[in-house]
Formats: structure tokens, sequence, C-alpha cells
């Protein structure tokens, strides 16, 4: 991708540390997303990039550091020339602007697939009923789920349950999209699908940050492929480098186990 | 002996016997007389506790629409809605103040629970009647200082007050635990997802995790409902005209003991049958999306699952 180099970032992290009681699981990531990127992150598990995923929207608070997302720093800000928290009530507004995809779809098993995607766009974000409705109905096309509309979530594959987390997570017209390993719930044979919703979402100049397992969606979809190891980021760049010609050894030893 | 076992399983030849859709239930001889012996021995006691004097039914006949007993019965259902509604409300708010981040509600919270849970519901409600020789007077106050309002308790604690009261918040002390009980049962994902969406936790709670939680909420306050009417009956002993208060009113004059409990138990009976009903609608309500068990909805079900395998 041609990032222009005089636009600003989407997102900025900078020397994000993050420990849950003694273990330090994120120990200093700087990385800037620009508009429109596609940015892909691999790792072994526990290497930490789901927590930073859920650091960038504020699902977890960071220790050190300080992540931005359009300009603003999520989950505080400064006032009297000091840093003051939040309160969640605003974090929630912060948050208005990010789309999210979960490991588990996490839809709302009490609502059909049309409310689930409706609960946002109007509850949150006031859109008429009306008008939510109808942009819910062109992303299940999207989707390819139409005709699920008014079917619970109970009776959907898992396969279909996440692509229609995903139109959820759409529905909101996020300037930012986190998917937080989509498809390592799957059934194999259900990937596929949700990796083909995705690609295209890419092609469509959406901004994403993947993490994930499927190095092939990082070759093909991803304008830059970050990988880390251990609560760093250990190398970055774009698919073809990385993932082709990797440098760092924890690199190599990590994809060696795909081919 | 192998040839038998060939054309046994051979599928050409007669051996379609052995296919399950052919099978019938032999008839089970032991269960039937099992039956017929249950049914004998209930319909006898039923025939001897109908033609036993000493019930007296025909007291009971006379009295099941007596004008004191249906407004004993009708005090008794409106003290069960008012103090089961004040007592979810209440209890939900502790529920909530009990799993909050903040040290005081989770304290003050579980203090409450402990004290209200802890004493016996008919020591609360004696308390509550007789709260005037506590306090005597009741005032609305600057803490330490000057009283702003102030009232006789004795104008302000009635047999129906005291009552309410009482059973209130005896009533939510439970239903806050079994609140958040069915809070809990909500998978963490779910919270999660709702804040990721930009929630505030009020709605949060409110359409995504409350909506799921009555799965688990509603069979235990149904229990709940049905003890509270009951309960409802300790409120004689504060002179509050209840059913039981109603029935043992005209006892006390004509000495038909029996038959006037007969009565309350047959409304007592009444009302929580109907109330089990209504708790089977409520569950299937909130159970929706859960399971397909309605026959109008097993269809789509079905469509879902040959749909899921593809």
């Amino acid at each position: 991708m041609n990032a222009v180099q005089t636009t600003k970032p989407l997102v900025r992290a900078r020397d994000v540390h993050k420990s849950f009681d003694q273990l330090e699981v994120l120990k200093g990531i700087d990385l800037d997303i620009m508009p429109g990127e596609v940015v892909v992150i691999l790792g072994p598990s526990g290497s930490g990039k789901s927590t930073f995923l859920r650091c960038i929207n504020h699902l977890e608070a960071i220790h050190k550091g300080l992540i931005e997302v359009d300009g603003e720093q999520m989950g505080y800000r400064i006032r009297n020339n000091r840093l003051e928290k939040l309160s969640a009530n605003a974090i929630a507004r912060q948050r208005r602007k990010i789309g999210m995809v979960f490991q588990q779809f996490n839809l709302y098993p009490h609502m059909t697939v049309l409310q689930n995607i409706i609960e946002a766009p109007v509850g949150v974000h006031g859109e008429s009923r009306k008008e939510a409705s109808q942009n819910a109905m062109k992303l299940l096309e999207r989707v390819g789920l139409l005709e699920k509309a008014n079917n619970y979530p109970r009776q959907l594959s898992g396969g279909q349950q996440q692509r229609v987390a995903i139109a959820r997570a759409l529905a909101i017209k996020p300037k930012l999209m986190l998917f937080d390993e989509p498809t390592s719930a799957l059934d194999p044979e259900l990937v596929g699908e949700v990796l083909a919703t995705m690609r295209d979402l890419a092609k469509q100049g959406l901004t994403m940050i993947v993490v994930t397992h499927e190095i092939s969606f990082a070759r093909e979809a991803a304008d830059r492929v970050v990988f880390m190891d251990d609560g760093k980021i250990v190398e970055m760049g774009r698919p073809e480098d990385v993932i082709g010609n990797p440098q760092h050894s924890r690199t190599q030893a990590f994809l060696s186990r795909f081919l | 002996m192998s040839q038998l076992y060939l054309t046994g399983a051979s599928p050409s030849s007669g051996a379609d016997i052995r296919d399950v859709a052919t099978a019938h239930v032999p008839f089970r001889t032991g269960r039937l007389i099992l039956w017929a012996v249950i049914l004998l021995v209930v319909l006898n006691f039923a025939w001897i506790v109908a033609n036993n004097e000493n019930f007296g039914w025909p007291v009971v006949a006379a009295y099941l629409f007596d004008p004191t007993v249906m407004s004993g019965l009708y005090v008794s259902l409106w003290l069960t809605v008012v103090a089961m509604v004040l007592g979810t409300i209440l209890g939900l708010v502790l529920a909530i103040a009990r799993m909050s981040k903040d040290g005081l509600a989770r304290s003050s919270a579980g203090l409450f629970i402990w004290f209200f849970r802890g004493t016996p519901l008919l020591v609360q409600l004696i308390f509550w009647y007789n709260l005037s020789t506590l306090f005597p007077q009741i005032s609305i106050a600057i803490p330490f200082g000057p009283a702003l309002a102030s009232w006789d308790t004795n104008s302000v604690i009635t047999p129906i007050t005291a009552a309410i009261v009482g059973l209130a918040l005896n009533e939510a002390a439970y239903m806050a635990e079994i609140i958040r009980g069915g809070l809990l049962s909500v998978d963490r994902g779910q919270a999660e997802t709702a804040e990721a969406f930009g929630m505030t936790r009020g709605r949060a709670l409110w359409r995504i995790i409350i909506p799921q939680a009555m799965r688990s909420i509603v069979p235990p306050t149904g229990n709940q409902l049905i003890s509270m009417i009951k309960a409802t009956s300790l409120v004689s002993v504060i002179a509050m005209a209840d059913l039981l208060y109603s029935v043992q009113s005209i006892y006390n004059r004509t000495f038909e003991i029996i038959p006037m409990l007969l009565v309350a138990v047959i409304w007592y009976l009444f009302i929580t049958s109907i109330l089990n009903i209504g708790q089977s609608y409520i569950e299937a309500y909130y159970g929706r999306g859960e399971r397909q068990n309605g026959a109008g909805a097993k269809p789509a079900a079905a469509g879902a699952a040959v749909e899921a395998n593809h």
C-alpha cells in the first residue's frame, strides 16, 4: 500500500507496557497505523498480540506509554496540564468509532441476527430503527447472509455467526476494525468464508488490525505484517519480506511450523 | 450358524424386521398393575376425605366466597405484589452494588443482605410494627444537626406499612442473591462486547446482560413469589387482615377451624397454580434463541441445522 507519509496515523502506540499481576505481557510496543492500512499481527500464543489489540480500544488498561486512536488518547485526557483518567461513559464514547470482532463471535444470543446488528447503531449511535435496519440488510447481503436476518445466532453455523459479527461491527461505520483471532474458534472448513469476507473489506480500504494465525491471509491481504514475540515487536514490514524472507530467528522458527 | 448370521444381516432378505422403524413397545403388564393399584389407593383416599364429616365440606363451600375471605384474599394478593415488586427492584440495586468495584457499595449491600437474610421474617415484621417503642419520632435531619421534618412513628408505621416494609426488605435480600447469581451466569464475553461497542454500563446491563440473566433468575424468583404469598400469612400477627387472618377471624367466631383453614388452603393452592402457569410462559419467553421448544419454531430450527451442515 502506498501509505501517504503526510497523513496522520490513525493509531499511534508508544512504549506500551501491560502487566497481569507480576507477568509483563507487553514490554514496550511502538506502532503507527495509517488510515486504510491493513495490519496483520502474527506471533506465537502468549506473545501478547491479543492483549495489545484489546489495549487499542481500552478493553484492557495499559500501565505505561500511550495509545492514540484518531488523535484521541484512549482512556485519558489532559486537564490543567495533567493527565487524568476518563470516566467510564467517556471511554465508551471513545470506543464508538472502533469496531471489534471476537474469537468467540459473542453475538447476543437473545436477539435475532438483525437485532444484533442494529443494537449499537440504534442504541448507541442514535440512528433511527428504519435507517439502521436498511443498512443492516445491506451489510447482511454483503456477508451473504440476507436470508438469516430473523434467525437467532444459535441457529447459525460458526462461520455464519462470525460473518454476522463482522456485519455487526461494520454497522457502526467504524474508522478502525479490530479482529481478535476471528477464525480460531471455527471448524477448518468454515474458515474460508470468514477470511473471504475479511479480504473483501481489506480491498475496500477499511483500516484493519487483525490478530490471526492465518499466514495465507496475512500474505494476501495485509499491507504490513507485524511479528510479535514475548511482548515485543520482533519484526515488521511488507508480507513478502516478513513472511517470505524473515530476518529474525524467532520469526523463522514460528513460520517454519506453517510450511 | 454363519448362514443364519448372514441372512440376518443381509438387507435384501426378510431381515428388514431388524429395522428399528418397525419396532413396537411390548405390553408392560407390571406397570399397568402398578398404575391400577396406585389409582385405587388415591381414589379411595379421596373418597374417605370427601365423606369425612370432620372436614366440614359444606362449611368450606359456604365460606369459600365469603366477603371476609374475599377481602382477605385481596389483601394477601396486593401485599404479595407490592412487596415482591419493591423487593425485586431493591434486590436488583443490591445485586449491582454487590458486584460493583466500589468498596463502599459492595460492603453496604453485603451488610444489608447479611442482616435481612440472617434474622427471621416474623421477628423483622414484629420489629417494624413496634418501631415506635425504639424510635417514637421519625425525622429527616442533617446528621448530628437539626431536624428538617419530623413525624410521629405511630402515624407512619401502620400495620400496612410495617407489613410492606418488612416483607419487601426481607425479599430484597433474597432477590439480590438470586439476581447476582443470574448476572454472574452470563458469559463474560457479552459484557465485554457491549463495552467494545461503546455501550454505557447501564445500557449494557439493561439490553444485553439482564435479558440473558433472566433465564436463571426466573425459576428461583417463581419460588420466591410462592414463598412470598405464604409469607404474607405471617402479617396476621401484626393485625393485618390477610387471607389467613380473615379465616381466623371467622373460625374464632364459629369454631369451624378445620373447614376455614381448608378455605385458605384452597385459595393458596389456586393462586400458586396460576403463578406456576405464568412462570412457565415467562421462562419460555426468556429461553427464546436458546433452544427451540415450541412446535411453531421447530421448522426454523431444523432448517438451520441442515444449513449449518453445509
